[in-house]
């Protein structure tokens, strides 16, 4: 994802000049392109997030569509306060990336696990979230979060994820992608863990449909209304804390749309995500999601 | 410098000190202590023009120490930002005249509130500058105080890093801080050998004299290749006898015996 990502961005950098990329140390053999093709709108800022995050509201107050680049927890937990106050508030058009979403860096150990981001972000005002599922979604985001002025926030994966669209998929703001369809069941998943999902589906022979959320915030209205009224059993499964996650934010919203009669029902949802705990063993971002109980197996 | 520098300063004063009075509010040690570098600024330094405060040109100053507003808020409606009529709202139900800088009101580059930010923030103006040949200079003041937040010695290392020249940090080290004298807190000494080490010009000044801080700004303002920092020693409090120096007027807003007081000794 992060080489779909540095690709899109450089071809939309050729067209556009006042995208601006600064990273916090970290990045090699990804950004070097960038930094080659583009060096005036190019810097290392170090390691300090905070002070990168200060920078980055400057250069856009100055008419630059700025992404800080790094990876886990450090463009976003470690100077949240400066995404909050500097970026957020002053509704700056500022990108933060983050690699490494979930587990993906799963053995560097809880420094480099990304589980509550989603949680953190989500409550900023004028913040849009967005989190990739495969390589075409991470080019579309990034064509689309260059084009749409204002604070956003993109939870990136590692590298060499499958695809799980085709090339030409529909990936629109604020609406979820359907990527299997099914009966009864409809599981909802976010990031990378779409693509466990999907084989789980495929392996286990069940009849669910799967719906990729590519966008976080916002996220609109009326296609979950759609969405809630065709299953009767819905699923979430993320690789992010139960708290505040995604999972909570689809019961969020199914409670507001039952709550104002835009739903008859009240779907009964499931969520799968970690339970308020860190994983503090070693292993493969699959060992430590099966630790973290991320399994659809769960559902019988 | 100039005489109408001077008279600014006691314009401010006076405005500052019947603003906190009627709004009942609190910083004005620190709001006090800034006023003869934001009189010199603003009459004699900064090129702003009041009725275009956006204007791409323009000179960019931004005030770290939010909390210190209320002498900001009377320099910029005194220079016609906007009517000196609106300082009456200060703090008032629906007034943008927030108690913390606010960046909804004309002449604020950046709401601060949050200590540590704007000279990140100030760092990012100057690059861009930088990046596009723009002549503009940035000037950022920070309390003594702030300068335990880490994220001031990230831009602290940054800017002299990159050659920032067009960048001009004012420190106004009045030695006070939130709960104790700075010393006593988290001690900074030695300041000036402290940024010299990081690779700062450093001018060391008294910060209430007009001439001394004139010829820092401009000297400031024509720095071949590095930034500026202004350690400008001030007073908290300052042109009040009774508050100078004095941590209670971090927090206490003055009576009416207190402002009639105030008001004499500032008229002079
Ligand atoms: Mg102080």
């Amino acid at each position: 994802m992060r080489t779909a990502f540095i690709n899109q961005l450089i071809i939309e950098a050729r067209q556009n000049p006042k995208i601006f990329l600064i990273v916090g140390d970290l990045g090699f053999s990804v950004v070097e392109p960038f930094a080659e093709e583009f060096p005036d709108r190019f810097l290392n800022a170090g390691i300090a997030e905070q002070n990168m995050t200060g920078i980055a509201a400057g250069l856009a107050m100055e008419g630059y569509t700025v992404f800080t680049y790094s990876i886990a927890n450090f463009p976003t937990l470690r100077c949240m306060e400066q995404i909050r106050y500097d970026v957020c508030y002053h509704n700056l058009d500022v990108k933060i990336v983050a690699v490494g979403a979930g587990y993906a860096y799963a053995s560097l150990g809880p420094s480099h696990h990304a589980t509550e981001d989603i949680g953190m972000l989500r409550t900023l005002p004028n913040l849009t979230i967005v989190s990739p599922a495969d390589p075409v979604e991470a080019r579309k985001l990034t064509t689309e979060l260059c084009n749409i002025p204002g604070p956003a926030y993109i939870r990136l994966g590692k590298a060499g994820e499958p695809q799980i669209h085709n090339d030409e998929a529909d990936i629109q703001r604020g609406i979820p992608v359907k990527v299997l369809d099914g009966k009864g069941t409809a599981v909802f998943s976010t990031g990378s863990i779409v693509k466990y999902a999907l084989d789980y589906i495929a392996a286990n022979k069940k009849d669910w449909a799967l719906y990729s959320f590519p966008y976080l915030k916002p996220l609109h209205n009326e296609s979950l209304i759609e969405v809630f009224n065709q299953f009767e059993n819905f699923i979430t499964i993320e690789e992010h804390q139960l708290n505040a996650g995604f999972g909570s934010l689809i019961l969020e919203k199914a409670n507001d749309l039952f709550q104002a009669g835009k739903i008859q029902k009240f779907p009964g949802i499931k969520r799968i995500g970690i339970e308020d705990e860190f994983i503090s063993v070693a292993g493969t971002q699959d060992y430590i999601r099966e630790k973290a109980g991320l399994l659809l197996s769960k559902v019988p | 410098m100039s005489v109408s520098s001077v008279s600014l300063s006691r314009l401010i004063r006076e405005t500052t000190l019947q603003l906190v009075f009627e709004a009942k509010a609190s910083h004005i040690g620190g709001a006090l202590s800034m006023v003869d570098i934001l009189a010199v600024l603003y009459e004699e330094v900064l090129q702003i023009d009041p009725r275009q405060p956006q204007s791409p040109e323009r000179d960019r100053f931004l005030l770290s120490k939010g909390h210190a507003c209320t002498s900001l808020y009377s320099t910029l409606a005194i220079k016609g930002f906007f009517d000196l009529n609106e300082l009456k709202t200060y703090s008032a139900n629906g007034s943008r005249l927030l108690s913390h800088t606010s960046h909804k009101v004309p002449g604020i580059e950046l709401s601060t509130g949050s200590l540590g930010h704007a000279l990140s923030v100030s760092c990012g103006l100057a690059l861009a500058a930088k990046r596009k040949r723009k002549a503009f200079h940035t000037f950022c003041l920070v309390s003594d105080g702030e300068l335990n937040e880490g994220s001031n010695w990230e831009g602290i290392l940054f800017a002299p890093h990159h050659k920032l020249n067009n960048l001009t940090l004012i420190v106004d080290f009045n030695k006070i801080q939130s709960f104790g004298t700075v010393e006593e807190v988290l001690n900074l000494d030695p300041l000036t050998s402290k940024f010299e080490a990081f690779g700062w010009n450093v001018v060391d000044i008294d910060g209430h004299n007009h001439e001394e801080i004139y010829l820092a700004l401009v000297k400031a303002k024509s720095s071949a290749d590095k930034p500026t920092v202004i350690v400008a020693n001030t007073v908290k409090g300052k042109g009040v006898s009774f508050m100078e120096n004095r941590l209670l007027w971090h927090y206490k807003s003055p009576s009416q015996d207190e402002y009639n007081l105030a008001l004499k000794e500032i008229k002079g």
